[in-house]
């Protein structure tokens, strides 16, 4: 009895040692495929700007250095970052249920449009009428998520036609509106301009960058709360992991869908209220899509669908096409180089199976046991 | 008044066309279980090479070169996300983004434009001899671009092929119960890999329709969301061609109101609504307000042969 209490003791300890390694392999994958398909990234773009006859470390020090040269351009890159971290928040939030929110310019696009409408249409103290304002986009966004979740949960439609369906939706009805009903008196395509209670405040007058990268590193912690913290959190990534077991063991699949899809949504619609209350100060007529959403895509991929992943991966997208526009005017390298390099690193990190594939395979070669991962 | 109709049925014809060579694409990959939405991506190198490919030698070699590089990127979506197993969603992201940046790198190093390629010679016009003469139909079917013909005789063959060909039975099968198929000898990967081939095809033709026939040059970003608009056509369509090309044309008709609202007074309609009409028709097509429409069961899935 001793001898049999004591094997199983061992089996035990045998299992959990294996999950633990498992688990630290796993986390090696997890860190060292982003950084293979970045790499891979820059070299595909460094051949194609040896293509046209440019040197590329050149143009990747001109890179570096418009983002960390100087003060003026660190900031301009965190501009560019704010809404690539709420849009690849929401697509990441969205992946831990197992649903793909391709949505997210659609939902930038609601909520600019309701942010901006709240910050002209009502005359407010400061500490009412920006939360009012972003509230109001974060609603917009939100439903516009929800209605895909609803649909998924409710019909079985696929998220992915949905959300498709819903981003040009949004761009047209956001299109009649600033340039018909809500449209500013004069030749512009755009709402009338917001009061100063409802913009986010600047750091210093001369320079673009504003709270919202707060705002946003704020929201990041309080998704990382939400997923691993509260039990919501844990029936997201339950289901996420296996709808059909979460839903046998009692959990409301359903309703967490159209939830977590709010949720996606509205953080996606984040990314447009803070373009609206804290850069352009109105909602400008959209003649096609910004990319946030499907940036946001690359940057949930790169970060891992972890918020801290997400913040990292946001800035590496925020340096990149921050850099681009550089690249263009100081070294002759066409801006387009880096929506390679940012296709490039998604299709990488897509394939992390032939990763995992090849490396069976180097370890068979190599005599050892194939493991079953 | 006559004369209006004309223009709005011709109109409607010539805009459908891209759509209707899309969403065959789109329909023979989603018939095999691999979803395209790579669809936008390939239509806007297609456009690209076509336009490049009138600059250099002549337009139709334009178009067989749309084709094939249409079909050589179709297979990159096809090893990343049959062979790769890389989720479907995310390889034709990336592949959409990648013709973005492509074509707008290389309309800067060839012709040094960010906007727009010079003007090239067009595919031009085939004219239908005796139809020509018949009134309104003469002025519809008589006179179109050579991808209206195209389209409409692919979607018959297509048709044919789809459902009456042992060929087009596999590519059903592989796409609704891969595990089935495979169990009856259907090689499961090689027919994917075969269909969405057969999508970059489609959709290469597609965009060549929109560079040298709908225009004679290359726009940036010039497919505008025409891939996504052919994915609509094909769900409304039901996963079938006669039903893309329906949809299609209803989804070219709203186009071509927004065009010529102002000449034929339909000017209280908002030309946004009718822009976005096609996507809401497809919502509720899909919500079955308008009948449902169901994909085919294995459509997403990738496939894992089990290891016995």
């Amino acid at each position: 009895m001793k001898k049999w209490k004591g094997a199983i003791k061992l089996v035990d300890k045998d299992i959990s040692e294996k999950k633990a390694k498992y688990l630290q392999k796993q986390n090696l994958v997890d860190f060292i495929v982003p950084i293979i398909s970045i790499i891979a990234g820059l070299i595909v773009g460094a051949i194609f700007m040896l293509i046209i006859g440019a040197e590329p470390i050149k143009a990747y020090i001109v890179l570096w250095n418009s983002s960390f040269g100087s003060l003026r351009g660190f900031g301009e890159m965190l501009v560019n970052t704010v809404p690539l971290i709420f849009t690849g928040l929401a697509v990441a939030f969205g992946f831990k249920i197992g649903l793909f929110n391709i949505g997210g310019d659609g939902q930038f696009l609601v909520s600019y449009l309701a942010a901006a409408y709240i910050g002209y249409m009502f005359q407010l103290p400061m500490y009412i009428h920006l939360p009012f304002a972003l509230v109001a986009g974060i609603i917009a966004g939100g439903i516009w998520g929800g209605i895909a979740g609803y649909l998924k949960a409710k019909l079985g439609i696929h998220e992915v036609i949905t959300t498709i369906m819903f981003n040009y939706i949004a761009l047209h009805l956001v299109g009649y509106f600033t340039s018909g009903p809500l449209k500013a008196e004069g030749p512009l395509p755009a709402t009338p301009k917001i009061f100063d209670t409802a913009k986010l405040p600047r750091f210093v007058p001369t320079m673009r960058i504003h709270y919202g990268i707060f705002l946003a590193l704020a929201v990041a912690v309080l998704i990382y709360y939400i997923l691993w913290k509260t039990t919501f959190g844990y029936e997201v990534r339950a289901t996420g992991q296996n709808p059909d077991a979460a839903q046998f063991g009692g959990i409301n699949v359903a309703r967490n869908m159209v939830l977590a899809m709010f949720i996606s949504g509205a953080l996606a619609g984040l990314a447009g209220s803070t373009q609206a209350l804290g850069l352009e100060y109105r909602a400008y007529q959209p003649f096609g899509f910004v990319g946030y959403g499907f940036t946001g895509i690359a940057v949930a991929l790169v970060g891992k669908g972890h918020p801290l992943g997400v913040v990292l991966g946001a800035l590496l997208f925020g340096v990149l096409s921050r850099g681009a526009m550089m690249m263009q005017s100081m070294v002759g390298v066409p801006k387009e180089v880096i929506e390679i390099i940012q296709a490039i690193i998604i299709m990488f990190i897509a394939s992390e199976y032939i990763f995992k594939y090849l490396a069976r395979k180097w370890r068979e070669r190599k005599g050892g046991v194939a493991d079953a991962s | 008044m006559l004369a209006n109709l004309t223009a709005l049925l011709s109109t409607t014809l010539r805009m459908a066309t891209p759509l209707i060579l899309a969403a065959l694409g789109g329909m023979f990959s989603e018939r095999s279980g691999v979803i395209n939405i790579a669809l936008e991506g390939i239509m806007l190198i297609g456009a690209f090479t076509a336009m490049a490919g009138s600059y250099f030698f002549s337009p139709w070699i334009g178009v067989l070169a749309a084709v094939i590089v249409g079909m050589i990127i179709a297979a990159a979506h096809a090893l990343v996300s049959i062979s790769f197993r890389a989720d479907q969603i995310v390889s034709g992201t990336a592949i959409n983004i990648f013709a973005a940046g492509i074509t707008g790198f290389l309309l800067r190093l060839i012709f040094g434009d960010a906007g727009q390629s010079p003007s090239v010679q067009d595919v031009g016009t085939w004219k239908i001899p005796f139809i020509k003469d018949i009134p309104v139909i003469g002025g519809v079917f008589g006179e179109q671009i050579p991808f209206v013909y195209i389209a409409l005789i692919l979607v018959a063959v297509s048709y044919w092929i789809l459902f009456k060909t042992p060929f087009g039975l596999r590519i059903r099968s592989v796409g609704e119960h891969p595990a089935a198929a495979d169990s009856v000898g259907i090689n499961v990967i090689g027919m994917r890999y075969i269909a969405v081939i057969m999508s970059g095809f489609f959709a290469g033709l597609a965009g060549a329709s929109l560079s040298i026939g709908l225009l004679d040059l290359f726009v940036k970003n010039m497919s505008s969301g025409r891939g996504f608009i052919a994915l609509a056509a094909m769900i409304f369509g039901r996963w079938t061609p006669q039903g893309a090309m329906l949809a299609a044309l209803l989804f070219g008709f709203a186009d071509a109101l927004q065009m010529l609202a102002q000449t034929i007074g339909l000017t209280f309609v908002p030309r946004q609504f009718l822009l976005m009409a096609p996507y809401i028709l497809t919502i509720l097509a899909l919500t079955g307000v308008i009948g449902r429409s169901t994909p085919p069961a294995a459509d997403g899935d990738p496939y894992i042969k089990e290891e016995v």
